[in-house]
């Protein structure tokens, strides 16, 4: 029997209550400080984020077994530990990003939304029931809806809400249903118990891959794989950039934290044919994403069409099915998370003083900027995955997990797809090196707080790509936990 | 103990390091950041020259190794070290990186990106060359190739570089990326956990997996060697790059292919080679007769140079494909030697455009007037290219030949007229360029080259010589490192 309740369970949560506690306080800063003082809201926020990590890696550490808490609603194990230090990394940069970024800064409702969604994310992570995962999965998406229109006065950024809230709703819907027919035929919420009752039952393959297939909506269109990407690029493109570069990365991850989970947990008697559906979404992402993105002119858009392409090459590690498969999907994430982190980084600051978003506003960056113009080159070749950069181990070992479980088709899929992505993220690189603009003698001012997210993802970007050794390790424990 | 130092991690990670810390220097201070370069170069090659000197040929075998834990999990280490046939083309690197910071003093617009971009490539280089892990050996591959596209979209010749860098870099990615999946399949299928290329070299294949993924493996890296007809790439480049580039490129880069192609692709998988042996001859003869006919009727200088490189880079290949002492030997010997060949003459090409504003061989003449130096450097690049004992070209493609005809008579009688036709596309270009009456508007013109380029020109025409000469200095030492290449091949 699963313990419903002892103390030592909120020292386990205790990341999460603190996250709540971030949100209210941001509020009651927002009140009572001095307006002008407002715009180091994010500073707070990040800080806030950042003593959670220190926490959570200090007092939620793992146990060695896996325990369920909470009589099953939560599971504390290595991917919940993993992920959650993902996403407050990504929230902690998000919020550095959005100091100084227009009307957002004032504003505290802005991170207190932060950090609601995060406390979500967080709880998709370490979910092991189907409805703490439902609840969990819509305490990040709603907030989330909010954020991608919080720039109520601009159009575009009004359509992002709305796309992304009809698209989402639409997609947890098909999953919620999906969790019904599961529950329905086996009077079960569990997700580590579902699988004994389905032997017991002894149900049809036929309706467990049913059932599969309306859950995999759900996760598809959180990670952005094809054929639910519709939103994406819209999305990315009319929301507050540190907002896109949040739902990017971190939201991307939680995605595929479910998504890794559930099937795996939920699904392992009809593997071969999920993930012969995974292994097609993962082709068409990747193929679409990219030939895609070949056409944009807009680098928003190029890199939300560059972000559907990479939740192919992570599926990859899934499709694998196997333990270093998963190991890859977790180390991909975190590559892909602080890669992508980086190169919104460098969209928000140039935006910021240039006023544009197009591609070809970029020509002379190198000359206004040679320090942006460098970490643009760094984000962009480890995108593309080019070492010594975080891209070229995370592809590396995708495609190592293909070739060791013999889909050696696959691994072939996806280098060819690396080319097609190596040709647009060059042609970015073109303009920033090669063109000359008008505006050259113009340099571009880097705030501290950007500045400063900027330099620590461009460090991990170096780092997790020179010294991946002991990520591996972290992937590996991360990975045991589920496979 | 002098053989604990780090030589070779030394030698792979200075220029990267220079590389970074010019991109902190302030991009006005353009003496300094040439002199840095130059500096940084020199260390570089002095510590090569030292390596080679001190590699101790009656021991034989891997020297001055050097092996940290990596990766431990996936069995990867950095492991680095030299023998006979990698040893030339460190010391190779580092005479063309110094030459080429001496040509490249002239280059104006933002010599700090170039020198660093320059510089990431040089690691890339000598980390192939010293690698002896399998991951280690990509890891550094793929750093030497991205450079290149922004060094030759920037800095190259305006008409033709966006597209000329794209495609070069396509090219070699493409071809980096499938030898990277059959790399893959080596080292799972091995099932030792390891990626280090002395024991990949034990993991006995079967024969059939061996036929199956050598040509993924082999041609793979083979594009980068300029193999026919993956070599497109590579006269466009060549011709699109600024000068110091198209030196590293066809000097170094090339080589960079073929070697890989040779420690991967042959010295893994033996049985696969001998089984793909024909088709390598077949294509590399193209390589060698094509080659040089498309050279020959170029009216472009530097698509003439562009364009023996794919001819000499095919000699290369026969060497490889003959699997013999002698062939193996001469292909080491003349990876070496058309590097430092090849830098010569398109350190030349550039002196002379830099001056002229013009490639096209029509119009120009009489250039031994203003360049007497210029000349004399070409002309023993020409004498080098054609073979001409007493030089280093003789010394590589003597070999070579005899080697081939204990493997295909046939093959190198044909093989053996592309000499023929090199010697006469080097002699016109020597009339066209050199020699003749100088075009009117030339008159009073042209300006003396500086000292550095005297410099890099005496110094790359002296090798040549030397060798040529004095073959003891390297032949020996390449021939060891071609029995060790036997010995996987079953002693034959």
């Amino acid at each position: 029997m699963i313990p419903s309740y002892d103390p030592s369970m909120i020292l386990a949560i205790l990341p999460e209550i603190l996250l709540f506690a971030l949100a209210v306080l941001i509020l009651i800063i927002d009140l009572i400080w001095n307006p002008n003082k407002l715009h180091n809201l994010g500073w707070v926020a990040a800080a806030g984020f950042v003593l959670i990590m220190v926490v959570a890696i200090f007092t939620s550490r793992p146990e060695p077994t896996e325990r369920l808490i909470f009589g099953g609603m939560l599971r504390q194990d290595w991917p919940a530990f993993t992920f959650r230090l993902i996403f407050l990394f990504a929230a902690g940069i998000t919020s550095l990003l959005s100091v100084d970024a227009g009307a957002l800064w004032t504003r505290g409702e802005y991170y207190a939304l932060l950090a609601v969604t995060t406390l979500g994310m967080v709880l998709m992570a370490s979910s092991a029931d189907l409805i703490m995962l439902y609840l969990a999965i819509e305490t990040t998406s709603i907030p989330l809806y909010i954020l991608a229109g919080f720039m109520k006065t601009d159009d575009k950024s009004t359509e992002a809400g709305m796309k992304y809230f009809l698209f989402g709703a639409m997609a947890s819907a098909v999953m919620l249903y999906g969790f019904s027919l599961l529950f329905g035929f086996t009077g079960e919420t569990n997700i580590y118990q579902l699988v004994t009752q389905f032997h017991n039952d002894a149900l049809s393959p036929w309706f467990l891959g049913g059932a599969a297939i309306l859950v995999l909506v759900g996760f598809g269109f959180k990670v952005s794989a094809v054929p639910f990407h519709f939103w994406a690029p819209d999305v990315y493109e009319g929301a507050p950039t540190p907002i896109t570069a949040y739902i990017s990365t971190a939201s991307k991850a939680a995605g595929f934290a479910v998504l890794v989970r559930v099937m795996l947990a939920v699904f392992p008697a009809i593997a071969g044919y999920w993930s012969s559906i995974v292994a097609s979404m993962a082709v068409a992402s990747m193929t679409v994403g990219n030939l895609i993105a070949l056409a944009q002119t807009n680098i928003k858009r190029l890199l939300a069409y560059s972000s559907i392409a990479h939740a192919g090459y992570a599926l990859i590690g899934l499709v694998a099915l196997s333990s270093f498969g998963v190991a890859s999907v977790v180390f991909y994430l975190v590559a892909y998370v602080v890669t992508n982190l980086a190169a919104f980084a460098i969209v928000v600051l140039f935006a910021r003083s240039a006023g544009s978003e197009e591609i070809e506003d970029y020509a002379g960056l190198s000359r206004r900027s040679p320090g942006l113009a460098f970490a643009l080159l760094i984000a962009f070749l480890s995108l593309a995955g080019m070492p010594p950069l975080a891209g070229f181990v995370a592809k590396v070992y995708v495609f190592a997990a293909a070739v060791e479980s013999h889909l050696i088709w696959l691994a072939f899929i996806g280098v060819l797809n690396a080319i097609i992505g190596l040709y647009y993220y060059l042609t970015v690189l073109k303009v920033v090196y090669l063109y000359r603009s008008e505006d050259e003698n113009l340099p571009i001012p880097v705030s501290r707080s950007s500045g400063f997210a900027l330099g620590i993802c461009i460090i991990a970007i170096v780092m997790i790509g020179t010294l991946s050794g002991p990520w591996l390790n972290w992937a590996v424990d991360t990975a045991r936990s589920l496979f | 103990m002098i053989m604990d130092f780090p030589f070779l991690s030394v030698i792979t990670f200075i220029p990267i390091v220079t590389g970074l810390l010019l991109l902190l220097l302030p991009g006005e201070r353009k003496t300094a950041i040439r002199w840095v370069a130059l500096i940084a170069s020199s260390a570089a090659l002095l510590l090569s020259l030292w390596v080679y000197i001190s590699y101790d040929q009656s021991l034989g075998g891997y020297q001055f190794q050097e092996q940290y834990t990596w990766i431990e999990r996936l069995g990867i280490s950095y492991h680095v070290g030299v023998n006979g046939m990698n040893l030339p083309l460190v010391l190779l690197t580092g005479i063309v990186m110094f030459t080429g910071v001496l040509i490249s003093w002239g280059i104006d617009d933002r010599p700090r990106e170039f020198f660093a971009f320059l510089f990431i490539l040089a690691t890339g280089v000598f980390g192939v060359f010293v690698a002896l892990d399998l991951f280690m050996l990509f890891f550094f591959y793929e750093i030497a190739v991205f450079p290149m596209y922004l060094l030759i979209s920037i800095w190259g010749w305006k008409v033709t570089r966006e597209y000329a860098a794209m495609k070069l870099t396509l090219y070699l990615f493409i071809g980096s990326v499938v030898a990277l999946v059959g790399a893959l399949a080596i080292y799972y299928t091995s099932g030792m956990q390891t990626f280090d290329l002395l024991e990949l070299e034990k993991a006995g294949f079967s024969a059939a997996f061996q036929k199956l993924w050598f040509p993924f493996v082999f041609f793979g890296f083979a594009v980068l060697g300029g193999i026919f007809p993956l070599h497109n790439w590579s006269p466009d480049g060549h011709v699109a790059a600024p000068t110091a580039v198209s030196m590293f490129h066809a000097g170094v880069l090339m080589k960079l292919g073929a070697f890989a192609a040779l420690r991967v692709g042959i010295m893994l998988l033996p049985e696969g080679a001998r089984f793909w042996s024909p088709l390598i001859l077949g294509l590399a003869t193209v390589n060698v007769i094509y080659g040089a006919f498309i050279a020959s009727v170029q009216t472009d200088f530097k698509y003439v140079i562009g364009f023996s490189s794919v001819s000499h880079m095919g000699l290369v290949m026969l060497g490889f494909a003959t699997l013999n002492r002698q062939g193996l030997t001469g292909a080491g010997l003349q990876m070496f030697s058309h590097g430092i060949m090849t830098a010569l003459f398109f350190a030349v090409v550039g002196m002379v455009y830099d001056r002229a504003h013009t490639r096209e061989i029509p119009k120009l003449g009489g250039f031994r007037k203003f360049m007497p130096l210029v000349t004399v450097a070409f002309i023993i690049g020409g004498l080098v290219s054609m073979g001409m004992p007493g030089f280093s070209g003789f010394i590589a493609e003597f070999p070579i030949f005899m080697g081939l005809w204990q493997k295909a008579p046939v093959v190198a009688i044909i093989a053996v007229l592309g000499i023929v036709i090199t010697a006469s596309y080097i002699m016109r270009v020597v009339r066209g360029v050199f020699f003749g009456d100088v075009p009117e508007e030339y008159e009073g013109h042209i300006g003396p080259i500086n000292t550095f380029d005297k410099i890099a020109l005496v110094l790359l025409s002296g090798v040549l010589i030397l060798i040529g000469v004095y073959p003891t200095v390297m032949a020996p030492l390449v021939e060891s490192g071609a029995a060790a290449i036997l010995q996987l091949l079953g002693g034959a």
